[in-house]
């Protein structure tokens, strides 16, 4: 798959045909994306789809078994150290140091970047303050909440100014006080000319913060666009949720005005794209129980193309 | 394979984060091996000189604490650097994810895993010097040449910590460093010449003593703190440089193969 309509010259990162297989099995699928500088792009996809192995290959944890990855138009196989001195991870597991304080987890954090002590320690500063976290300075990484740890988890990975921050599931498990203030810090960064790549499983998100997203699934990349983009193409503007209705009636309507639906255990969805007589006539047809009218999400795509079974 | 270009002197910024975290407890960190050698020293000279006569060692008469006091030294490198790259090393792998998080930086794995032996060759140094100036008190350390034990330290504490890195390469859990300490380790920490001359042993057994790098540490922790060994130091020396140069390299290639998938 290529990635349409982004032309080289802009690009901060371009995947081309990645692969990688472990013991065996296809983890990522010779996929091709690009991402254009200043931009948030979203990794979007149902655990095991490939997001966090194709992340790993990014920063040069893991080697790619096929295809490439340039960032900054440096090659990730050869020039790995000097991409790593310009990019920020956040990786989804904390890997703060539980031995340090917070403060020492910024500064010799810095230190592994080679980062002049006076330089670090003023970057440290004033990430703790960006973030919050000044009041914590001297606390044990045990000590911190789960939010706590995670700002400081992007603290961590600002410290040496990076052009290029990925971010990989930044919000998972946050209340949402901590997940607001997190987006803001992330407009707030965008605002100064940061470029994102962003995974997460929260949709509300990824339709919020991103500019163009990629929804993977079994190590392949099944659709790429914008969030307002894929809700047109792939659900249209409006569903209508109907909990157990009369199926074999409604199903007949459905396909006689040739309406998608999905057909669930006691509920159907349908997608009706603004079409207020459909709309008017399910109202009055099929609507005895619970009903919704709702605008459609991103979310939906999400479902529609992944399918709604657990993955694990 | 082992990549050499991912080696850079950067590795010092892994060793120094070892170090700031040494620091916060060094008053736990200094006084075992502060205490280790009174205690010995206290029970085996109190306890158990009087039931030893005549021991002699390369051919000299001497006192049971003179004989063992260089040998505790030599153990305490051991330790010091192997449970540093096993029990330690492995917690900040697997526990506490510290390599992951460095990998993120342009640190390379192979410059992570060096600092952390070379850093356990350091804490057994420090180990070293505490116990030689305790020892050297009760007068059981001949200097200047006393002084030989700081870099002698450092060495074993390479071999010691490289093999242990290489135990931590392929161990599926902590708990399995039970083996790893029961068949090679505890069995060294005996036979080693350590608390008896390997002269004393049937004679394969003196053999085996000789392919043990804790008998040659004792050896030349021997040559430091009386000025004579049994056997060759130069020949000892040998032997610790290309065990720890050995086991540095599959060590390292042993966690990459464990690590980067």
């Amino acid at each position: 798959m290529n990635s349409k309509g982004v032309d080289n010259a802009d690009c901060i990162l371009r995947v081309n045909n990645l692969g990688k297989r472990f013991n065996g099995l296809v983890a990522v699928d010779s996929v091709s994306f690009a991402v254009r500088t200043g931009e948030c792009f979203g990794l979007l996809g149902p655990n095991g789809a490939g997001k966090t192995s194709t992340i790993r290959m990014m920063y040069g944890f893991s080697p790619p078994n096929s295809g490439t990855i340039s960032i900054l138009g440096l090659d990730i196989a050869t020039q790995w150290r000097l991409i790593r001195s310009r990019i920020g991870i956040c990786q989804q597991d904390n890997t703060l140091d539980p031995d340090l304080t917070v403060f020492q987890n910024l500064l010799i954090f810095a230190g592994y970047f080679r980062i002049p002590r006076h330089l670090a320690s003023e970057r440290a500063e004033e990430l703790l303050q960006f973030f919050a976290l000044d009041k914590k300075r001297e606390a044990k990484v045990g000590e911190l909440s789960g939010g706590l740890a995670r700002r400081l988890t992007l603290a961590r990975a600002l410290i040496n100014d990076p052009e290029l921050i990925i971010l990989d599931e930044p919000t998972t498990g946050l209340d949402p006080q901590s997940r607001h203030l997190l987006w803001e810090r992330l407009h707030a960064l965008r605002a100064r000319g940061k470029t994102f790549i962003l995974t997460t499983h929260y949709m509300e998100e990824a339709a919020q913060l991103c500019d163009r997203l990629v929804i993977m699934d079994h190590g392949r990349i099944l659709v790429e666009g914008t969030p307002a983009s894929l809700i047109n193409e792939h659900v249209g503007r409006s569903i209508i949720e109907i909990d157990s209705p009369e199926r074999e009636g409604l199903r007949q309507f459905l396909r006689s005005h040739q309406v998608d639906y999905d057909e669930l255990a006691n509920r159907f969805i349908i997608y009706s794209n603004g079409d207020l007589a459909i709309e008017q006539a399910l109202r009055e047809g099929f609507c005895s129980r619970q009903c919704t009218f709702r605008s459609a999400t991103l979310e939906d795509v999400f479902l529609r193309l992944t399918g709604r079974e657990l993955r694990e | 394979m082992l990549a050499f270009t991912n080696l850079s002197w950067r590795f010092l910024t892994v060793w120094r984060r070892n170090l700031v975290v040494y620091r916060k407890i060094w008053k736990v960190n200094f006084l075992v091996p502060l205490l280790e050698p009174a205690f010995y020293i206290l029970a085996f000279g109190l306890g158990f000189q009087g039931l030893i006569e005549g021991l002699s060692y390369a051919g000299q008469p001497m006192a049971y604490t003179k004989f063992m006091a260089p040998a505790l030294i030599a153990i305490s490198i051991m330790y010091n650097s192997f449970f540093e790259t096993t029990y330690a090393s492995f917690v900040r792998m697997y526990y506490q994810k510290t390599f992951d998080g460095m990998m993120a930086t342009p640190l390379s794995l192979e410059e992570i895993i060096l600092a952390e032996i070379v850093w356990s060759a350091t804490k057994a140094t420090a180990a070293a010097l505490i116990m030689a100036v305790v020892l050297g008190l009760f007068g059981f350390v001949a200097f200047p040449q006393g002084l030989l034990l700081l870099p002698l330290a450092f060495l074993g504490g390479l071999a010691f910590g490289a093999v242990g890195m290489f135990f931590t390469g392929f161990t599926p859990s902590i708990d399995m460093f039970n083996l790893p300490i029961f068949l090679f380790i505890t069995p060294m920490f005996l036979f080693s010449g350590t608390f008896f001359p390997t002269a004393g042993l049937p004679v394969w057994a003196q053999h085996a003593a000789y392919a043990f790098p804790l008998y040659h540490l004792v050896e030349l922790t021997r040559f430091c703190c009386l000025g004579f060994s049994e056997t060759s130091p130069w020949a000892s020396l040998a032997y610790l440089f290309c065990f720890a140069l050995i086991f540095l390299v599959v060590g390292l290639m042993a966690m990459r193969r464990r690590l980067i998938k």
